[in-house]
């Protein structure tokens, strides 16, 4: 602390943009608030107290806690079997961990129906109808599937780093390996559910995609039909408002849980890997269990999409493909290179200055992570027509909302590239005459060009996928491929809907490729550790 | 750096420009989905050379935008799934008055008094149905029999929808508040299933989700058009039930339009023997003017007028009131 005291305060120009992100995602978020307040009290009172609030609470929290819940039953033996056991193809299993990112919620959701009824791919295929999962129990499936890889992670780093002279104690003072996995183990990877929970549940809070398609009351879905079907938008405004307080509790939560439970090793120096535990006869049991996991997330939706592709191709319909693929890339690219461009200040912000003034501006970019997309977009779309009319209905206001909602994941690779890159470095080029600005720009920034390169496709790739940003801030007559996935399914036309998710599958199946090869782990749990803070 | 700054700042003007460019393009709001009326949108482009942007969306989301646009909407025409949304608009001013050439051409009762929308196709609420499931003579009666218990968890209804809104609207018109919201409530506690629109309603009859459905009558037909033996089927409630409204789809042009002259071309166009026919022949519905040869699978128009019940389509400007009581009995 006494070292980020005696050093000035950050020149201008990674000042500025700084403060502009923050400002850029409170501004907003602050004129929802206005917006909300603008009813007369009666009518509030009317308005938020009543039984369909605290309908809709309590369904958006059933689901947040099921898509956990079950989440962590998918993750927990999958990251044990690879991590701790003689299975053979953990690499392979692994993989199969985290390609499940690949497929978006909504798609999934998509897939899913596509499979099922009388008409569907299980039915055409197998001959026996596929019963359809609408509502609690379909949003869960296609939720669960698509978000279990973020608890995979967290708990498979946990369990890596785990110090096995604990476990090899215990046992050796008589507990058994089923003792010891319920008294030692699953405590210790307390921390890795939290930060995996929590993803978990932003995702789920921020979901528009999956529960509308399978017509499941949350506030996401309340919120969207406010929007699109009522006169009066102050209850759409307290709907978001009240998403937002969900999300923040989520986040509140999640630290208090954190700060409490600090787990050290008992010894000094690397931790050691753990003897794998032979599966003996459990494994058939097991490679059951993960032939299961793995047709049911990553191939059933991809042979639905296919199978609807296949048979419903259509070659007229290409010219409206083809304009709903330029619609995504217009918005996509300029975002990927904007957000790209504002990581540097946040990065080298939050790397080189430890003030707390920094780290609090660093943080803005998460908040803007953090919070529900459809509550965002709802915000913005008050703010520019009433502030800045100009903008509004524009491709700028979308820019501008995958900019700042997906910043956080810019940061992560330019944050690295950073660590990597000495400050003694720019100090020595300024020592020989070199102003600041271009002593960073000779010393550091050459080494920030491939940590910039993967930041960018990262964030062009996550707003491909988009969906509720794209769809509530889309320009007139403006079409992308997430929103087309999404009108098509649900006016269950599968086969119009299938090239846009297969164009969907492919562009999330690069995001998680770069994922993987960026060994991402740590950048998720970076990304996570300060969503939390 | 500085090269790679400006390398960036180009795409992303190039981009963004070419995203936002301003060209001489009309501006629709379409509450009719695209996939019913992009091919006559394209016809229309292909004879004016005038280009066309269309905003999808539900008639009263759009009737709600173009309120809270005002004067800054970049809309030049409002084209509504029914005449609820038209009058709401119309109600507030946003409208120009149409010219009397466009308003002759459809009969009185396909156009307000105030002459600010023309109907541009017509169409009824109907009773769609699984014959697996339900046979044609325990099908229910009249839409208040949709209450009784043994229909629990069989129906399908779509209260986002403007159709549907527009024939709550004449319920309250025609019974009264009180037996309406009633009536929204017992249906809904009767298990109600809410989709978002009219074709997943059929669909969902033809996957054995639900048994009966409440849709727009040209649904169904669509469906039958691909598909001959497509397992679901429709009817009417008897004769004067609130369950058989026809309704109209309809236009407008807004008074915040730049492109005055192009709107008034393509609502001719819409009212011209050729998008007429286009909607008989390929929507499936009525048409609202005369020239046009009649589909042979559809009602006969004079018949169905027999089956609705009598209400002026002009009054059904109250979606607000509708979308209260929808909001009260938590269908919205």
């Amino acid at each position: 602390m006494s070292y980020s005291e005696t050093r000035p305060l950050p020149p201008w120009y990674f000042f500025v943009p700084a403060i502009a992100v923050g400002t850029g995602v409170l501004l907003p978020l602050v004129y929802l608030l206005v917006r909300a307040f603008e009813a007369e009290t009666a009518e509030l009172f009317q308005i938020v107290f009543r039984i369909r609030t605290l309908y809709l609470f309590g369904n958006t929290l059933r689901l947040a806690i099921g898509v956990m819940g079950s989440g962590a039953l998918l993750a927990m033996p999958l990251a044990w079997l690879t991590t701790r056991t003689d299975l053979k193809g953990v690499r392979f299993f692994t993989l199969m961990g985290v390609l499940p990112l690949a497929i978006p919620g909504y798609v999934m959701a998509y897939a899913l129906l596509g499979l099922s009824g009388p008409n569907g791919t299980f039915a055409e295929l197998f001959g026996t109808t596929l019963p359809r999962f609408r509502g609690y129990w379909g949003a869960l499936i296609a939720l669960s599937f698509y978000t279990f890889p973020y608890l995979f992670l967290n708990v498979r780093s946990a369990l890596l780093g785990l110090d096995v002279t604990i476990e090899e104690s215990a046992r050796s003072l008589g507990s058994r390996s089923w003792e010891v996995f319920g008294r030692i183990i699953l405590p210790q990877l307390r921390p890795a559910f939290y930060a995996g929970g929590l993803l978990v549940g932003l995702h789920v809070l921020g979901d528009f995609g999956v529960v509308s398609l399978m017509r499941y009351e949350t506030f996401s879905y309340a919120l969207y039909t406010q929007y699109t079907a009522s006169y009066d938008r102050t209850y759409a405004a307290w709907l978001a408002l009240m998403l937002l307080a969900l999300a923040g509790s989520l986040l509140y939560l999640e630290a208090r849980l954190l700060r409490e439970k600090v787990f050290h090793r008992a010894g000094t120096g690397t931790a050691r890997g753990a003897n794998p535990i032979a599966l003996g006869r459990w494994q058939i049991p097991a490679y059951f269990y993960l032939a299961t996991l793995v047709l049911a997330s990553v191939v059933a939706p991809t042979v639905a999409i296919c199978f609807w592709m296949v048979k419903g191709f259509d070659p007229s319909h290409l010219r409206d493909f083809l304009e709903a693929l330029s619609g995504s890339l217009m918005a996509s690219t300029p975002a990927a290179f904007l957000t790209a461009g504002l990581a540097i200040p946040l990065a080298y912000l939050g790397v080189r200055y430890s003030s707390s003034i920094c780290r609090a501006l660093e943080r803005g970019a998460y908040i803007g992570y953090a919070t529900p997309p459809l509550a965002f977009a709802l915000a913005l779309i008050f703010f520019t027509l009433r502030v800045v009319p100009g903008v509004y209905q524009t491709l700028w206001i979308l820019i501008y909302a995958y900019t700042l909602h997906f910043l956080a994941e810019a940061i992560g690779p330019v944050r690295s590239a950073l660590y990597q890159a000495s400050p003694r470095l720019e100090e020595t080029a300024r020592s020989l005459g070199y102003p600041p600005f271009k002593a960073f720009l000779k010393a550091t920034f050459p080494l920030l060009r491939s940590g910039l390169m993967v930041s960018t496709a990262f964030v062009f790739l996550a707003a491909m996928k988009e969906l509720p940003l794209t769809f509530l801030l889309s320009p007139v007559g403006y079409e992308t491929l997430a929103v087309n996935v999404w009108s098509y399914t649900t006016e269950a036309m599968f086969a119009e809907a299938a090239p846009y998710a297969l164009a969907i599958l492919i562009f999330s199946a690069l995001f998680v490729g770069l994922l993987l090869i960026r060994d991402t782990n740590q950048e998720y749990r970076d990304t996570i550790i300060k969503v939390s803070r | 750096m500085l090269k790679y700054l400006a390398g960036i700042l180009s795409v992303f003007l190039i981009t963004a420009t070419f995203g936002t460019a301003k060209a001489k393009e009309l501006v629709i709001y379409s509450g009719r989905s695209k996939s019913l009326v992009e091919p006559i949108i394209r016809q229309f482009e292909k004879e004016t050379g005038v280009k066309v942007k269309v905003r999808y969306g539900d008639t009263a989301q759009l009737a709600v935008a173009l309120l809270e646009e005002g004067s800054k909407s970049p809309a030049d025409l409002f084209w509504a799934q029914d005449a609820g949304g038209l009058g709401a608009v119309s109600k507030q001013g946003l409208f120009d008055k149409l010219p009397e050439s466009i308003r002759s051409k459809v009969p009185e009762s396909f156009r307000n008094s105030v002459g600010t929308w023309v109907a541009t196709s017509g169409r009824a609420r109907v009773l769609a149905y699984s014959p697996k499931r339900v046979k044609p003579e325990a099908l229910p009666k009249s839409i208040f029999d949709l209450t009784d218990p043994k229909w629990k968890g069989r129906i399908g209804w779509a209260p986002q929808n403007a159709s549907f809104q527009a024939f709550v609207t004449a319920m309250r018109l025609l019974v009264g508040e009180e037996k309406t919201e009633e009536w929204l409530r017992r249906v809904k506690a009767n298990g109600a299933k809410s989709y978002p629109k009219n074709a997943p309603i059929i669909r969902a009859l033809a996957d054995g989700e639900i048994d009966l459905g409440l849709p727009n009558h040209y649904y169904l037909l669509r469906f039958k058009k691909s598909d001959s033996k497509f397992p679901v089927e429709q009817t009417f409630f008897t004769a004067g039930d609130p369950g058989n409204l026809v309704n109209v789809a309809g236009i407008g042009t807004l008074k915040s339009s730049r492109h005055a002259e192009e709107g008034l071309t393509f609502v001719n166009f819409l009212l011209s023997g050729k998008a007429q026919q286009f909607f008989v022949s390929e929507t499936f519905e009525y048409p609202v003017t005369d020239e046009v040869i009649s589909n042979t699978k559809l009602v006969p128009l004079d018949e169905l007028l027999k089956l609705t019940p009598k209400l002026n389509l002009e009054k059904l400007d109250d979606l607000d009131g509708t979308l209260k009581l929808l909001r009260k009995v938590g269908l919205l």
